[in-house]
């Protein structure tokens, strides 16, 4: 399928979907439903670093966290429009993204890891002793109920977290198809063969960093919005972590579709459990997935769907 | 078409450890030279400080193309790639995930061989008739001679002027081993490529080889002028021959 034609099809999905949730008239619907795009931003994102090029990062909750907290900044220094606080959330985690990548990147396998762990835990101590920033206390936002054009201010923030989910699937088939996708492949299939076939592989484990530091930047930076109260412990949360680890793996890393089908199916899964038990339960759930996947589906639910299919042909 | 590489006195090592001290050696347009040792002498790092891979501490790696000399000091290695020089890595490497297919295409990665893309390939395909039956197979699944056969074409697919073989015979077995060193010696015969190829099998490597030099704890022991020096040496005997 032609881009053009992929970017279509994905306007209309979204906008059927937005549809039929407005008709349904349920708000909590809009309320739920946003963190399941957001996690759909994420594991796309995380993918992209993650498994295009099979750099295991378990930093996301920074990214995220530099998105919210940047939002933060702005608005009690100049306030901004959301759309506009998206992009600059981008860019920053962006920046910290390439950062990231220059001090870590030529550490690999479980070091990699350890090292974006790392950033994740002193960017959090960073923040935490901010006091302008709310510190350990904490910032709020106080956000208006409803907006023009669209109405209640959920199904605003709804429709800019589907945008970006839209723009996030699109960059992940963009760069699978290119040139830069079949670069990253073989960075994770095997560096040095990369190296001798003149892939400069330093410089796309930096696009990488960045394109994925910056998805999941932009999907932290409307968050204050949505909450109204943001801390350092719930931004730089491990669900954060291991969720953008996790939803890819459930779904399949190889290809655009394994973390939109895992984040759709962990993340309301997870959004039924925090409604009907615990959000305690929730995480457990991931947890035994996870296990589940790893040890019967290593390549995903992607990968089942695949191997099933080639079985049948 | 002449293309040739000078090594002078290159210095090289990991962290403390010292692995080459003050190599030296030439590889003139249109030879095949070969890099004898066993393991741990040094072999692939010398390769890996032609390919910019492993940076030597110090000493002059100089590469002469159409009358054109190019320091490969500090330059990257892709930049090295785009000056037509190609590794075939120790142990084939290649994209196990990927098919035999997209294998040669990456082969062509930089822009100045994409160029040429097409050319090469259905090159690759007549030099290698096998790769063409298995394109669409993923190249992790084939025989290590198969392999081993898509990462010396891979290589090609660059257009190489220069072309590096680090062990092409390791990891396969003794009838694998000599068919892909007839092949190196046709494709060399049929192009006037220029060939270094390191190898610990002295028999097979000496099948091809102009002439030649034998590494010993990361110093060049003995350079051969011909196959016949090389044939006739105590040192080798020694070494190999346990004689």
């Amino acid at each position: 399928m032609k881009s053009s034609t992929f970017a279509l099809v994905c306007v209309v999905v979204a906008a059927l979907v937005f549809a039929a949730l407005r008709w349904y008239g349920n708000e909590y619907l809009f309320f739920a439903g946003y963190v399941v795009l957001q996690f759909i931003v994420l594991a796309t994102a995380w993918n992209i670093l993650g498994g295009y090029t099979g750099y295991v990062n378990f930093g996301s909750a920074a990214f995220f966290a530099v998105g919210a907290y940047s939002s933060i900044f702005f608005h009690k220094t100049f306030p901004l429009p959301i759309p506009v606080l998206i992009v600059i959330g981008g860019v920053f985690a962006g920046l910290v993204g390439l950062g990231m990548g220059y001090l870590t990147l030529r550490l690999r396998g479980a070091f990699f890891a350890i090292g974006t762990l790392a950033l994740a835990v002193v960017l959090q101590t960073i923040i935490t002793n901010w006091t302008y920033l709310g510190g350990s206390r904490g910032a709020y936002v106080i956000r208006p109920d409803e907006i023009a054009l669209v109405g209640p201010y959920v199904q605003y923030l709804f429709l800019l977290m589907l945008g970006l989910a839209v723009i996030a699937i699109m960059v992940a088939r963009g760069i699978e198809h290119s040139q830069l996708g079949y670069g990253f492949a073989t960075i994770r299939d095997d560096e040095l063969a990369a190296e001798a076939s003149g892939v400069p592989t330093l410089k796309l484990k930096l696009i990488a960093t960045t394109i994925s530091g910056a998805l999941m930047g932009m999907a932290g930076a409307p968050f204050p919005y949505y909450l109204g109260y943001v801390q350092p412990g719930t931004v730089f949360g491990l669900e954060y972590a291991v969720n953008s680890i996790a939803m890819p793996m459930i779904g399949g890393t190889t290809s655009w579709v394994g973390p939109l089908i895992g984040a759709i199916l962990l993340a309301s899964l997870q959004q039924w459990a925090t409604v009907k038990f615990s959000s305690e339960l929730g995480v457990l759930f991931v947890g035994v997935l996870l296990v589940v996947f790893v040890v019967l589906a290593p390549k995903g639910i992607v990968g089942l769907v695949e191997g099933w299919r080639r079985g049948k042909v | 078409m002449a293309s040739s590489l000078t090594i002078e006195n290159v210095d090289a090592a990991y962290g403390s450890v010292r692995v080459l001290e003050g190599v030296s050696m030439t590889v003139n347009a249109g030879e095949t030279v070969v890099l004898l040792g066993t393991n741990g002498n040094g072999k692939s790092t010398l390769m890996k400080c032609v390919m910019g891979i492993v940076r030597p501490k110090s000493g002059r790696i100089v590469v002469e193309i159409d009358g054109e000399k190019h320091d490969l000091a500090g330059m990257a290695t892709e930049q090295i790639v785009d000056l037509g020089i190609a590794l075939v890595p120790e142990g084939r490497r290649l994209f196990p995930r990927l098919t035999v297919e997209e294998n040669l295409l990456l082969g062509a990665f930089r822009r100045k061989a994409r160029a040429e893309i097409n050319t090469n390939l259905a090159f690759c395909f007549e030099c290698f008739p096998r790769l063409a039956e298995r394109k669409s197979q993923l190249a992790g699944s084939m025989s290590g001679g198969e392999q081993q056969m898509l990462a010396l074409a891979r290589a090609l697919m660059l257009a190489p002027r220069l072309l590096l073989i680090d062990e092409p015979s390791v990891g396969l077995a003794p009838v694998l081993v000599s068919r892909t060193i007839e092949k190196i010696k046709e494709l060399k015969d049929r192009y006037k490529l220029t060939v270094l190829m390191a190898e610990q099998n002295f028999p097979q490597a000496l099948r091809i080889a102009d002439r030649g030099y034998v590494i010993v704890h990361g110093q060049i022991a003995f350079e051969g002028r011909s196959v016949d020096e090389l044939n006739n040496n105590d040192l080798i005997k020694r070494f190999y021959l346990g004689l």
